[in-house]
């Protein structure tokens, strides 16, 4: 297995809280991994030192070059971030959104993605008008990753997509990422508080505390650790 | 009647001025959250460059106005690149005070360039009156309302229809989101600045004509420009256009119809529109309520 994505030693901080100790991982292409952990491990650090909105030191190596600084940069090589909390443009319309997240690219592919990427989110066509602010929550969330989708990233970071969001419509937001991994190869990151529905979609996945991997392993070895399954399994 | 209709059509000619500036405003609010008031003398400095060009160097008036508007687009992004990005990190009230400072300072660069004296400047229009319907209409008027909405209506496109706008939107809207779709921010502030800038040289060379120009042009305009801009809704591009052609129309009429108004108290009337509007409907006609479930 190539790394596509490769963190080492990655520490960051905010203010006088440094907030990653040195987080090493790595993701490989076509894979789905997850970054699991308490609240405050570094799990939201992790995918933001990596999309460069938080300042960092150590070593990240994206398809086998190192990653440049800076938010704008890193989208540009080809990794879409889906912040926590939606990350959506509330007050542009859906298709407007869609058009955004396609910034990188040729305006002129952009009919024939916003097509694609309604494939998984058919809701969006008929609703490509509507002020984004006035989706429900989950609408929302698919928009956000229908938006990551415009990019045609190599790598997908998902931040806690089930937060605030009904059980059914996390199953049906883990249910797309999983088809989109199988069907299209898309590799994806994604930091998850729901660790059973998190492991249920990775492969491998990796338990944060305080700023450190204190476990790592494949999802069937890490339901099965005793302690994983008490912290956060909960059986 | 024809009178009034008169009044009616000097007030949108005026009120198209007003509303060029508060689009300005209205841009620089949206993308830096800050009312800009060295507005007025950026504005003014452009207006001096393109009577320089014209009289000085006798191009003719629409040369000068094109390479006035770029050499504007290119100072304000500047002074955003300059200026205000090394201090957008700190609170609103700093910038504020630096754009304070930029007014002081613009005024005291023209002054010491161009003296303090009034010039006249000669309109780019041709002297006389056109009839429509049976009302006289000066076509200074008529070519002052055409120039200010031929230019709100390409920036209108820029935003709508092409990416770049989009993108500018977008860097106003949600700076940290935009940056993650990989939109250069600063970049698109600067190009707002820009835009703004063109949009106070619009006003400050089709305003010239009629009120003469000295270091202290804008200074009026910039009021009338911020009540337009309050009255339409601060964060509404269409409500500064609309309110500038209201307050232009409206402040005519009173002016022509109200005995002790005239003349001389338009200002204060001004002044009253933005008290009563912060007090009664802070969003202005268009200024939304925010819409959005969480």
């Amino acid at each position: 297995m190539t790394a596509l994505l490769e963190l080492d030693g990655v520490e960051a901080r905010y203010g006088p809280v440094q907030a990653l100790r040195g987080i090493t991982l790595e993701v490989a292409e076509g894979e789905v991994v997850a970054v699991l952990g308490a609240n405050g491990a570094g799990k939201t650090t992790t995918l933001r030192a990596i999309s460069g909105t938080v300042r960092r030191s150590g070593r990240i190596v994206f398809g086998g070059k190192p990653l440049r600084a800076g938010p704008e940069a890193v989208a540009r090589a080809g990794i879409a971030h889906v912040p926590e909390g939606r990350g959506t443009f509330t007050d542009l319309s859906v298709l407007e959104n869609l058009r955004l997240g396609a910034y990188t690219r040729r305006e002129r592919n952009v009919r024939a993605d916003v097509d694609r990427v309604a494939q998984w989110f058919p809701w969006i066509r008929e609703r490509s008008g509507q002020q984004a602010g006035t989706l429900s929550g989950g609408e929302q969330q698919m928009l956000a990753v229908a938006r990551a989708l415009m990019a045609r990233p190599r790598l997908l970071l998902l931040d806690e997509p089930s937060l605030g969001l009904a059980p059914m419509i996390v199953r049906e937001i883990f249910r797309i990422v999983r088809e989109l991994n199988e069907r299209e190869g898309l590799t994806v990151l994604v930091v998850e508080q729901d660790a059973r529905i998190a492991l249920r979609t990775a492969a491998r996945a990796y338990v944060l505390e305080v700023g450190r991997v204190a476990v790592a392993g494949t999802s069937e070895e890490l339901q099965e650790n005793e302690s994983v399954r008490r912290s956060y399994l909960g059986y | 009647m024809a009178d009034f209709l008169q009044q009616v059509v000097a007030g949108l000619a005026s009120g198209s001025i007003y509303a060029s500036l508060a689009l300005a405003l209205v841009l620089i609010h949206r993308a830096t959250g800050v009312i800009n008031f060295a507005q007025g003398e950026m504005a003014t400095l452009s207006t001096y460059i393109a009577w320089t060009l014209t009289v000085n160097h006798g191009w003719g008036y629409w040369p000068a106005f094109v390479v006035t508007l770029a050499v504007s687009f290119l100072g304000g992004a500047a002074v955003h690149q300059t200026v205000i990005r090394p201090n957008e990190k700190g609170s609103v009230l700093r910038v504020v005070i630096v754009t304070i400072g930029l007014l002081i300072m613009i005024n005291g660069l023209v002054t010491l360039i161009w003296g303090g004296e009034v010039r006249a400047v000669e309109s780019p229009f041709p002297a006389g009156t056109t009839e429509i319907g049976g009302v006289a209409i000066t076509t200074a008027d008529i070519g002052t309302i055409a120039v200010v909405l031929a230019i709100v209506a390409l920036l209108w496109g820029l935003f709508q229809y092409t990416k770049l706008g989009l993108a500018m939107r977008a860097a106003a809207l949600n700076p940290a989101e935009a940056r993650l779709v990989g939109v250069r921010v600063t970049w698109m502030l600067s190009l707002g600045w820009g835009l703004a800038a063109v949009l106070g040289a619009v006003a400050g060379m089709l305003a010239a004509p009629s009120v003469f120009l000295d270091p202290n042009l804008m200074a009026a305009l910039l009021i009338y420009a911020f009540a337009a801009a309050v009255l339409g809704g601060i964060d509404s591009p269409i409500g500064a256009v609309v309110g500038g052609l209201t307050l232009g129309v409206g402040l005519n009429l009173i002016g022509t119809y109200v005995d002790f108004v005239g003349a001389d108290l338009r200002l204060p009337v001004a002044l009253l529109v933005i008290l009563v509007v912060l007090l009664v409907k802070p969003t202005g006609i268009f200024g939304k309520q925010e819409v959005r479930r969480v």
